[in-house]
């Protein structure tokens, strides 16, 4: 145990009377870099917690008897024991009460969005400031992965089954169903289209908020784990599911190839050079190492005015990374009002300390430009109109109020949807009008043996989401893999 | 990583490379290509199939060196071998019940136009080849051609071999006379814009397989989209081959610029580093 965090040393491990007085200190800060400092590279902005900031945040738990902040998790980790073991300074034997729910705490305490989740619902959210419960989970995760790859955490791996299962993308979804299978003993290969696995983890979100050898960390693990990887397996054009199923010899197989493919708005002048679609732009910088040309081969438009049309962690990531490329100036245009940007509050409050310029209630109307090239964007002012049914009040165009803002960069982070190579392959799989595959609760599809997960099935959603999804379908392939026959 | 198992010089600055790839090779077909990268700090670029061999496992493709990726790339040997192999990706090209058709391959192209033609000979259609090339060194696959027993017309800017002629003029001639029911023109971007033009005057159907600058190559990433009869489509799941009347190969020849900065300094860098002064 840290020196000098020995206080509550009465603490007995176990049962659900408190074993000393909560802290009354507030919520303990997260130690970043400055906005100037960091508005200048690609490091993570938060820096996380010392093992004493760590305890000193899990005393401030109050180890309710009922809870709440369990129930506000998607995966319901048993956030009241971790807490307690950070508390006893016994750092192993919280992550260990993490990874029983949740395999990836250094990702998702970093990326989860605790404030609509476990930490909104945390009982002293109440009267004071919830335990900052992510902040903590990242601090089990990474002590973890600090530690020599035996002394980790590892899940025991079961008696081979002689059963194996093909998992389809190496995202969320995918890297938790595969450690889960393998856990219970089935030989299991994770086919990924791309030449790194990892997913939007990899692609999506930048290195300032997620660094990519936390991801590696994680894969690492897996494959310790015995998970075989096959890299540039496009499923659809490289191998279809058929193929997998028969041929290859795969008991099951599991698609978490989530909601890819980028959406454009139709507007005027979109593909002008110096239109990126944020996948794009994101991709070039987190998978191509853009940002480090020509260290690194593939290249990226720098561009010196940039309008980011979007609200939300998307928008805002690219919005950071222009600035990170040396943007002078960086527009978030936006059609609702800030309290609708469905992006987390930390990263709006990141962006905005960053310099981000937020233009709220303006909807995009036409990208205009010059030999090709981009030199602004037309919007339309909206204001909010009436509440709809359900409550919400939408946006309505204000007549003859359009503007222009001067640029020469528009990055479109207006959605994404289903990418049909997999499915245009296999016609048996039934999908929804909008091409999201259709699963059961347990991720079973229309197909025998083929189950589903994440991004894939539900639209963009969240990491934590597609994991829990993953594991959801494991289990539920496992029992297939198990049926009697 | 996927081994390099032979390699040939064709022209000064074209190559011809084969790539153990078994999964691939099984399910390549014409007109499809695959996405590269020969290290890990290197580009993801697309290159189409010239052939493909089921049996041994083995890719085949031609490429020009024009940047730091083609260049890397034409330094590479047998027994080196590449970081990353991805594909078949694309729609294969359209060669069934063609009739008589016109398959017009102007520089590199020749190296997509080769299985084209072929597959389309092999199902049964009236293949005649407009192969073109600035001049007699650049021109490429000539034999090949020759040997699938296709009619070709061999023409070069300069005359130095075949007809001196640009591809448009025996294209013209063909569609004038009635002699073929369709075309498809792989090349340049700019041949291809003229080749569409010249079939369309005479209401002749003209496929093209575009070349935008892509990344992923899966429909993740929208580099590569072109608009196509006024809506938007991505080259690499939706294509590459486009109704060339319907193209709009201004706003392609401009996409196709993004980069040319950055590139000019790639390249620059590489060469200076390796020295090879280009020979
Ligand atoms: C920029 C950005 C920022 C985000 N920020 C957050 C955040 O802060 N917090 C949060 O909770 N969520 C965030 N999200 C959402 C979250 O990342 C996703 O919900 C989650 O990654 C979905 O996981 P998945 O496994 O379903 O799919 P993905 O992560 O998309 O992974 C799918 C994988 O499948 C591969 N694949 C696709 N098709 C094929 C095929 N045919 N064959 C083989 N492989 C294939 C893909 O290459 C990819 O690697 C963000 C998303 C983006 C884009
Ligand atoms: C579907 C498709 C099939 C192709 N097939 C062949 C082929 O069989 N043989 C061949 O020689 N070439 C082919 N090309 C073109 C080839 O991809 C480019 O020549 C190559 O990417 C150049 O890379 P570089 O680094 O050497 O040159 P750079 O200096 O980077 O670029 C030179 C030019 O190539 C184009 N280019 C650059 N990067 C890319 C990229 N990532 N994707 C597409 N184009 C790019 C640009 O327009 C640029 O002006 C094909 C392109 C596409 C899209
Ligand atoms: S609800 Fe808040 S205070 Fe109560 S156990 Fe959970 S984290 Fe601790
Ligand atoms: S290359 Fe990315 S969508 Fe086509």
């Amino acid at each position: 145990m840290p020196a000098g965090v020995s206080e509550g040393g009465d603490a007995t491990s176990g049962g659900d009377t408190p074993r000393r007085k909560p802290s009354r200190a507030p919520r303990t800060p997260m130690p970043e870099q400055s906005p100037v400092e960091r508005r200048g590279n690609f490091d993570e902005v938060t820096l996380g917690y010392s093992p004493e900031e760590a305890v000193a945040e899990a005393e401030r738990c109050l180890q309710c008897k009922n809870p709440t902040c369990i129930e506000g998790c998607p995966v319901n980790i048993d956030i009241k024991s971790f807490l307690a073991r950070v508390i006893d300074g016994d750092f192993h034997g919280g992550v260990e009460v993490i990874k029983v729910k949740n395999v990836l705490p250094s990702v998702c305490g970093r990326v989860c969005p605790q404030e609509d989740q476990c930490e909104v619902v945390c009982v002293l959210a109440k009267k004071y400031e919830p335990v900052a419960i992510g902040r903590v989970e990242r601090f089990l995760g990474d002590f973890d992965l600090a530690c020599d790859i035996e002394a980790r955490c590892h899940p025991e791996v079961g008696e081979p089954t002689g059963r194996s299962a093909a998992i389809v993308g190496s995202g969320p979804a995918g890297l938790a169903c595969a450690q889960e299978l393998a856990r219970l003993g089935h030989s299991v290969a994770m086919l990924e289209g791309l030449h790194a696995p990892g997913g939007v983890l990899v692609y999506g979100i930048p290195e300032f908020r997620l660094p990519k050898d936390i991801v590696q960390a994680e894969i690492d693990a897996l494959i310790e784990m015995g998970v075989e990887l096959r890299t540039n397996v496009v499923v659809g054009k490289t191998v279809t599911l058929d193929e997998l199923m028969g041929e290859e010899g795969f008991g099951t197989v599991f698609i978490g190839s989530g909601a890819g493919l980028p959406v454009f708005l139709g507007i005027p002048g979109e593909n002008l050079n110096g239109v990126y679609s944020a996948n794009e732009f994101l991709t070039r910088n987190n998978l191509m190492k853009a940002y480090l040309f020509p260290e690194y081969d593939t290249p990226i438009w720098r561009g010196r005015k940039i309008a980011v049309v979007g609200g939300g962690n998307v928008a805002m990531d690219s919005a950071r990374t222009a600035l990170r490329l040396g943007a002078e100036e960086v527009f978030l245009v936006y059609r609702r009002s800030e309290e609708e940007m469905p992006a987390r509050a930390e990263e709006v409050e990141h962006a905005r300390e960053e310099g981000v310029e937020f233009k709220m209630l303006c909807s995009p109307a036409e990208v205009t430009g010059r030999d090709g090239w981009v030199t602004g964007l037309v919007a339309t002012r909206m204001e909010l109109g009436e509440p709809d049914d359900s409550g919400r009040r939408s946006p309505v165009c204000v007549m003859g109020s359009d503007f222009e803002i001067a640029c020469d960069t528009v990055i479109m982070a207006v959605g994404t949807r289903a990418n049909p190579l997999i499915s245009d392959a296999a016609p048996g799989l039934e999908l929804t009008d909008r091409g999201y595959i259709v699963t059961g609760d347990d991720g079973s599809t229309s197909l025998p043996g083929v189950y589903a997960g994440g991004d894939i099935v539900t639209g963009a959603a969240t990491v934590i989401e597609a994991m829990g999804a993953g594991k959801r379908a494991a289990t539920a392939m496992d029992a297939w893999l198990q049926r009697p026959r | 990583m996927f081994p390099i198992v032979h390699k040939r010089r064709l022209s000064r600055s074209v190559y011809e490379m084969g790539v153990q790839a078994p999964a691939i090779a099984r399910k390549a077909k014409a007109g499809q290509f695959f996405i590269l990268r020969t290290d890990e700090e290197g580009e993801r670029i697309p290159l189409t199939f010239s052939d493909w061999d089921p049996e041994s496992g083995v890719i085949s493709f031609i490429f020009m060196r024009v940047g730091k990726t083609t260049h890397q790339l034409s330094h590479l040997e047998t027994g080196d071998a590449l970081a990353d192999v991805t594909g078949p990706l694309g729609i294969p090209t359209h060669v069934d019940g063609l009739g008589r058709v016109a398959v017009v391959g102007g520089g590199v192209g020749a190296a997509v136009a080769y299985p084209v033609a072929r597959a389309m000979q092999e199902a049964g259609s009236d293949v005649t080849v407009v192969l073109g090339a600035r001049n007699a060194d650049l021109l490429i696959l000539e034999e090949e051609f020759r040997s699938l027993g296709v009619d070709l017309i061999v023409v070069t800017d300069d005359g130095s071999a075949g007809r001196k002629a640009l591809v448009t003029e025996p294209l013209r001639e063909l569609c004038e006379t009635g002699a073929i029911d369709s075309a498809m023109a792989i090349g340049p971007t700019i041949m291809m814009r003229f080749c569409a033009e010249t079939a369309a005057e005479h209401g002749v159907p003209c496929v093209v397989s575009l070349n935008p600058i892509m990344v992923d190559g899966t429909g993740m990433c929208g580099s590569c989209r072109v608009t196509v009869g006024g809506e938007t489509r991505f080259a690499c799941v939706d294509g590459p081959d486009f109704d060339g009347h319907e193209v709009d190969f201004e706003e392609l020849m401009s996409r196709q610029r993004v980069y040319t900065d950055e590139e000019r300094l790639a390249d620059a860098e590489y060469t200076e580093e390796c020295s090879c002064r280009l020979e």
